[in-house]
């Protein structure tokens, strides 16, 4: 056990921590809209409209997170007309590339989630707040909505400590996020024990707040 | 098309064996797994708090870090690990582990704490009476577990087995890092040796959606089986 290492190597691991907890949140919030959007789609009654939502959402979950990234990052580059765009000067950055595969793959699973958290509100409760006379606008924004965001709350929790996980995956395409910044002081000094202890520790930290956080607010929004 | 056909000209050989290789991959994987689940189920299970913390930690630090990081501990520790013992034995050349071997360990373990959780929510969901009425037959330990727990813990854990297996399969992705060809390392030499990712890559996508669809089809002949009778 080299001690001095790990706590050099703290430091540092520290600070790559706080890129990875900015793409995570990036992408959390970009994903929820996307996962909204295509949770909404799925119930449409359209089954052009629900196969096209279920297409992405399966595309999306069936495919390996690296290979979307790969296919953003070193794939769309290679379209001549995309450099041309305004869009390039987004994917031309690392960064921003990470953060649309993750939004796009969170987006998916979110999709999922509050699809089913939908399917699962009684009917009884939409029928009562149209005997009160509200409209169907408000009923889906101020009954279903809520509710919604109440039952998926716990599998959207697991889904944030998997998207937290995923955005490992920007170190292969060069951004020195917290698993980045540890390969790159496993490989320099050839100690993989003592690194994977201190980063290991500080995801293990993040995964630990996500789950408290999530729990608290189940507590907080519980029906009873 | 020209790019994917069979041969010196194309990459569909090189993409068909590397196909296989992934499944390979994913099938030790998955059985590395099993075998640690098989350890650790009953730990977690067991009433001795020493024994319960041992496979608590395993699943919670396994579930809690990501998989990118595992794997790079196994590819660097684990060359370091062999050579430490090799050493003792008087050898000290470098010596390089099989990437498959490293690959399908690391994955293991991963798929081992999802496994372990799977089989630890099914056995606690049959039934108490299940286990008294075994004792009243009269069966030894063996005969319960394997005639009347097994069964029944199979029928509850295959949906559940199915999702670990597609992470199982999903990750051996992350092995492509450390050099083994399965399907993302060989479309990434393609895809570098023909200056073409977005095809090379598109079409890693669509066999790993093949590869979903069809064992998604086979789990779910296999979930009919253990669910007749119910």
């Amino acid at each position: 056990m080299d001690l001095e290492l790990m706590i050099n190597s703290f430091p540092k691991l520290l600070n790559a921590a706080v890129i990875t907890l900015k793409l995570l949140t990036v992408s959390l919030i970009i994903g929820l809209f996307i996962g909204l959007f295509f949770a909404i789609l799925r119930l449409n009654k359209n089954t052009i409209i629900n196969k096209f939502a279920y297409g992405y959402s399966y595309i999306f979950r069936g495919t390996p997170l690296l290979v979307q990234i790969f296919i953003i990052y070193f794939g769309l580059g290679q379209i001549e007309y995309l450099r041309s765009t305004i869009l390039w000067v987004i994917l031309k950055e690392p960064y921003w590339c990470a953060i649309i595969a993750f939004a796009l793959n969170t987006g998916a699973y979110t999709s999922e989630i509050l699809r089913s958290a939908f399917q699962t509100i009684k009917p009884g409760i939409i029928e009562a707040g149209k005997s009160l006379g509200i409209s169907n606008k408000v009923i889906f924004y101020k009954i279903q909505i809520p509710i919604a965001i109440r039952q998926s709350l716990p599998a959207y929790g697991n889904e944030i400590i998997l998207m937290m996980k995923g955005t490992s995956l920007a170190s292969t395409v060069t951004i020195m996020d917290l698993t980045g910044v540890a390969k790159y002081i496993i490989s320099t000094t050839f100690k993989p024990i003592e690194v994977f202890i201190v980063a290991g520790g500080i995801y293990l930290f993040m995964t630990f707040i996500i789950h408290n956080l999530i729990k608290f607010l189940e507590k907080k929004y519980s029906f009873n | 098309m020209e790019l994917l056909a069979f041969g010196d000209t194309g990459w569909g050989d090189e993409l068909f064996y590397a196909t296989l290789m992934t499944i390979a991959v994913s099938i030790t994987a998955m059985f590395i797994g099993f075998l640690f689940a098989l350890i650790f189920t009953p730990l977690k299970l067991s009433k001795n708090k020493f024994l319960n913390f041992i496979a608590n930690s395993y699943t919670t630090i396994i579930r809690g870090v990501p998989e990118l990081l595992v794997i790079y501990l196994f590819f660097f520790g684990g060359t370091g690990a062999v050579m430490f013992v090799a050493s003792i034995f008087g050898y000290n050349e470098y010596i390089e582990i099989n990437a498959f071997i490293t690959g399908a360990f690391a994955i293991g373990i991963i798929s081992g704490a999802y496994s372990t959780e799977v089989f630890r929510g099914a056995i606690q969901s049959i039934d108490k009476g299940q286990f008294e009425a075994a004792n009243v037959l009269g069966l030894n330990k063996f005969g319960k577990f394997f005639k009347i727990i097994l069964p029944q813990t199979l029928r509850l854990a295959i949906p559940n087995l199915s999702n670990v297996w597609q992470i199982t399969l999903k990750d051996t992705s992350l092995i492509s890092v450390t050099g083994l060809v399965e399907i993302m390392r060989q479309s990434y030499i393609a895809a570098g040796s023909t200056r073409d990712p977005l095809f090379f890559y598109s079409f890693a996508a669509v066999l790993y959606l093949l590869l979903t669809f069809v064992s998604m089809k086979l789990i779910n002949r296999l979930e009919v089986k253990y669910s007749r009778g119910y």
